[in-house]
Parts: C-alpha cells; sequence; structure tokens
C-alpha cells in the first residue's frame, strides 16, 4: 500500500466507526425522551425518534447528501442535484463515502431532537410528513450553509466544529416554532406529568454520551489531534455541565435530582459540540459549567412563558447551543478569540435561529392545516400507543396475560390447537 | 366471622406478618394500595417543575378471623404496625356472612 491509500483506509476505517456511534445516538435519544413522558405514550415517543433512522436513511441517498454537500455547487445558500440518488459513487471512493454515511447520520438525529418538544400529542403519520419536510427546507440548507465550504457561514469563519448551529440550534429554534403551532398538552401546568422511567432516562443519556465521541471528535474525519483534543474537551464539558446543573438545583429545588444530572450531561454534550475543537480543557470545563447552569435555569421559562416544549428542547439544546457557539467566540485559542470572532458566532447563531423559526413555523401551519398534526383530544387522553401503534409498551400484570379478547389469537394458533 | 383490614406503611409488612404468624393466624392477602390521610403526599421535583404527590404508597393487608380472636388481632396488627409517626395508616374489621375454601367447599369457620 502506498502512503496515500495507508492514510486513506486509516481515515475510512474512523469515519465509519465514528458513523456507527452516531446512529447509536438516535435509539439513545428514544430512550431519553422516552423515560420522560406518561406511561400512555411512551412508544410514541421512542417511534418519534426511530423513524427518523428509517425516513431520512431514504432521502439521504435520494437528495439528502447532494443538496447538501454536492461539491459542483457554488451556491452560498444549497447544493445542487448533481449527486442525486448517489448513482456515480463507486467502491473507489472510499472516503467520500464514509463521509455520507457519517453526515447521514447528523441529519438522522437533527429531526429527531424536535420530537421532544411535541411529546404525546401529535398524530404520528403527520410526524412523518414532517420529518420529510425539515429535513429537505431546513436541516438540508442549512447544514450546506455551516459545513459545505461554499456555504454561506462557512465562509464567514463562523466556528461550528460539530454542529452547535446546524444541528442544536436548529432543532432548538425548530421544536419551539412546531410547539407553538401545536399547542400544550391537555392538562400542562394543572396535571402532573411524572417522568415515567427515570432509569431509561439516564441510560439513554449514557448511549447519546457514548455516540457524542463518534459526534464531536468523528467531525475531524480523521484521527489526528484535533480529534483527541475534541475527545477530551467532550468529556471535560459534559462533565462539568453535570455538577453545574446539579449545584443550581440544589440550591434552588433543594434536590441533586436524577433528571438534571442526564439533563446536564446533555447540557454540556451540545455545548461543546461547536467549541471543542477550539478550546483548552480549562475552556471546556467553563462551558461546560455555564452550559449546566444555565439550561438547567431555562428549563423553567417554559411555565414562566407559558409554551408547552415538553421536554425542553428549547432549554437544552437552544440555549446548550447558543452557549457553546456564543462562548467560544471569546474562548477560541491560536489568536481567533474576541470580540471579532463573537460578532461571527452570533450572526451564524442567530441566522440559523431565525431561519429556523420560521420556516418550522411554517411548514408546522401547513401540516396543520392540511391533514392535521394534532392528534384528536380522545387520542391524546387515552395515549397515543394505543392510538397510532396498537401496542402497549409494559405488561406488568401479575397473571402474565394481558386482558386480551380471544378474537385476536390468530387462525393458525386455534387450528394447532385443535389438532393436538 | 370478621373481616379485619389493614392499610399500612409498606415497610411495616415484615412486622405485621410476623405478630400475626407469632399469633397463629393461617393466612393472609396483601394488596398493593395508594392513598392518603392526615400525612397527605410529598413533593417531587422534575427539571424545577415541583409536583405534589397527594397519593402515598401503602401496602393493605385482608384477615379472616373468627369473632372471638378479632379484637385481639386488631390490637396485634396495630402495635406491629406502629412507627408513631404521621401516616401509620388505619385498621378495621367487618362482618362476614360466609366463607368458603375453594379446594373443600368447608363453609363457616371451618374454611379459615
Amino acid at each position: 500500500m502506498s502512503p496515500e491509500e495507508v492514510l486513506s483506509s486509516t481515515n475510512i476505517a474512523y469515519v465509519v466507526i465514528c458513523a456507527a456511534m452516531v446512529m447509536l445516538m438516535t435509539p439513545g435519544l428514544a430512550f431519553f425522551y422516552g423515560g420522560m413522558v406518561r406511561v400512555k405514550s411512551a412508544l410514541n415517543m421512542l417511534m418519534m425518534s426511530f423513524i427518523s433512522l428509517g425516513i431520512v436513511s431514504i432521502l439521504w441517498v435520494l437528495y439528502g447528501f447532494s443538496l447538501t454537500f454536492s461539491d459542483t455547487s457554488s451556491s452560498p445558500i444549497i447544493g445542487n442535484l448533481d449527486y442525486l440518488g448517489l448513482q456515480d459513487i463507486t467502491v473507489d471512493q472510499g472516503e467520500q463515502i464514509a463521509f455520507i454515511v457519517f453526515q447521514l447520520m447528523f441529519a438522522i438525529l437533527t429531526p429527531a431532537l424536535m420530537s421532544g418538544a411535541l411529546a404525546d400529542r401529535v398524530k404520528f403519520g403527520s410526524w412523518a410528513l414532517f420529518v420529510v419536510l425539515w429535513v429537505t427546507v431546513v436541516y438540508f440548507p442549512v447544514a450546506h450553509w455551516v459545513w459545505s465550504p461554499t456555504g454561506w457561514l462557512f465562509e464567514q469563519e463562523v466556528i461550528d466544529f460539530a454542529g452547535g448551529t446546524a444541528v442544536h440550534i436548529n432543532a432548538g429554534a425548530g421544536g419551539l416554532a412546531a410547539a407553538l403551532v401545536i399547542g400544550k398538552r391537555i392538562g400542562f401546568k394543572k396535571d402532573p406529568m411524572r417522568p415515567h422511567n427515570l432509569p431509561m432516562v439516564l441510560l439513554g443519556a449514557g448511549l447519546l454520551w457514548f455516540g457524542w465521541f463518534g459526534f464531536n471528535a468523528g467531525s475531524a474525519l480523521s484521527p489526528s489531534g484535533t480529534a483527541a483534543l475534541m475527545a477530551l474537551n467532550t468529556q471535560v464539558a459534559t462533565g462539568a455541565a453535570i455538577v453545574g446543573w446539579l449545584v443550581y438545583e440544589r440550591i434552588r429545588h433543594g434536590a441533586f435530582t436524577t433528571l438534571g444530572a442526564a439533563s446536564g450531561a446533555i447540557a454540556g454534550l451540545v455545548a461543546i459540540t461547536p467549541s471543542g475543537a477550539h478550546v483548552n480543557p480549562m475552556g471546556a470545563i467553563l462551558i461546560g459549567i455555564v452550559a449546566g447552569v444555565a439550561c438547567a435555569w431555562a428549563v423553567g421559562l417554559k411555565y414562566k412563558l407559558g409554551y408547552d416544549d415538553s421536554l425542553d428542547v428549547v432549554g437544552v439544546h437552544l440555549v446548550g447551543g447558543l452557549v457553546g457557539t456564543l462562548l467560544v467566540g471569546f474562548l477560541a485559542t491560536g489568536g481567533l478569540g474576541g470580540f471579532e470572532q463573537f460578532g461571527k458566532q452570533a450572526l451564524g447563531a442567530f441566522s440559523v435561529l431565525a431561519y429556523s423559526f420560521v420556516v418550522t413555523y411554517l411548514i408546522a401551519q401547513l401540516i396543520q392545516r392540511t391533514i392535521g398534526f394534532r392528534a384528536t383530544e380522545d387520542e391524546e387522553t387515552a395515549g397515543l400507543d394505543l392510538a397510532y401503534h396498537a401496542e402497549t409498551g409494559y405488561d406488568f400484570s401479575q397473571s402474565g396475560t394481558a386482558p386480551v379478547s380471544v378474537d385476536s389469537v390468530p387462525v393458525s394458533a386455534n387450528a394447532k390447537k385443535v389438532d393436538a | 366471622m370478621k373481616l379485619i383490614t389493614a392499610v399500612i406503611k409498606p415497610h411495616r409488612l415484615d412486622e405485621v406478618k410476623a405478630a400475626l404468624q407469632a399469633f397463629g393466624v393461617h393466612g393472609l392477602t396483601v394488596t398493593e394500595a395508594s392513598g392518603y390521610g392526615r400525612q397527605r403526599g410529598h413533593t417531587e421535583v422534575y427539571r424545577g417543575a415541583e409536583y405534589t404527590v397527594d397519593l402515598v404508597p401503602k401496602v393493605r393487608v385482608e384477615i379472616l378471623v373468627e369473632d372471638s380472636d378479632a379484637d385481639q388481632l386488631v390490637e396485634v396488627v396495630v402495635k406491629a404496625a406502629r412507627t408513631g409517626k404521621i401516616g401509620d395508616g388505619k385498621v378495621w374489621s367487618v362482618p362476614v356472612d360466609t366463607a368458603v375454601r375453594v379446594r373443600t367447599g368447608e363453609r363457616g369457620p371451618d374454611a379459615l
């Protein structure tokens, strides 16, 4: 093997493994969100994330990659259709293919993040359509702005190493817009809406944390020093954010909660995502602590302002994304940090925020006014699991049999019984 | 016959069971229950949202006994279940018309 080939195969191995780790984040997110909702809609919450793995994988091959990363496009706004269907990709382009599968996982995760803002109350089919429209009109262009060499934010030298703007601010602003269109859950601020399974939330946070090493360090696209620094800072900022959130909570509400620890971890991961390759580990600690405290404060806003961002996509992803994206403006190493860079960061953060909010609001309105986005009152009250999935999440009945009608026994099973 | 029902703190169940066994009670039924009395509930915090949980976990113990044992058994249960703090629960007894042992068909006190 020539030196170039060795380098190439090393990069391919690295990026493909990181892609697999990022893939794990979507089921991790499903657990993280799924444990936080009430038992009657737990499966629906899991499925809102999981369906993205299905839909976006197809769209990415059809036109998503092309619209986002086509290297024959010189547009600062969006790619072109030269890579439609990825038909001309050959096995000789290993690094390119590895990049395609790696970036696909980001496109899957980002719409799934928004599902937390819409917990327990949207029609599943309409959500699926929303994912299709949203990635097409919001995610693909915004990712092009930020990461494509011709994208306008890329050319402005906005620092977003692994997705603070394109993924987290984008999903946070979109989640808020969609939640405003859909409205509050029945009983919001009146009925207790306790998480039904906190161990599952912590499990999900752990899976997200693990996958996030692929997300952040993998964005270096080669096993380099940058990748190693990103991995270190990812760990450090996340740990610091847990501490920040828990200390705030203990002072403010009198307890160190499990949900707070899990949420703090995600807040730290979000904040270090744009910034981790451009700060030193002390900077990462600072970003983590600020993110932990800021997000712990921000999750209370929905009660004061009266919007039902059910699982705090705004409080964690939007606020955490802003903290990381803005702070790196000052904390960036190598002579970059300062007011000039801060201005660029603010431009990047708020242009993505505004675009995502406005366009997502329009998409959600479009769906609500045509096929309907919100579930009916009966479906919501009884739980979406039965309404859309014909299943229940748990059967703890001691007799070992849920009350199932005999009509539901498959005909073949009945026939066997007769034979015996 | 009488039916003694006790709604008690879950962590006192083992003491109550042991006391009933020592008295010579042959069988009992235990159900997980929830409710509140003067204790009311407790507060839980989820991401800063404080919820008052007014139904607290309890255990309901049911024992069928002969009339002559009833008063004494109520005392046994009360003594075993008591912690002296608010929320210890209630014990009561009611008359029972019929009891049948399913396996043999025995009726009345013979079924106990």
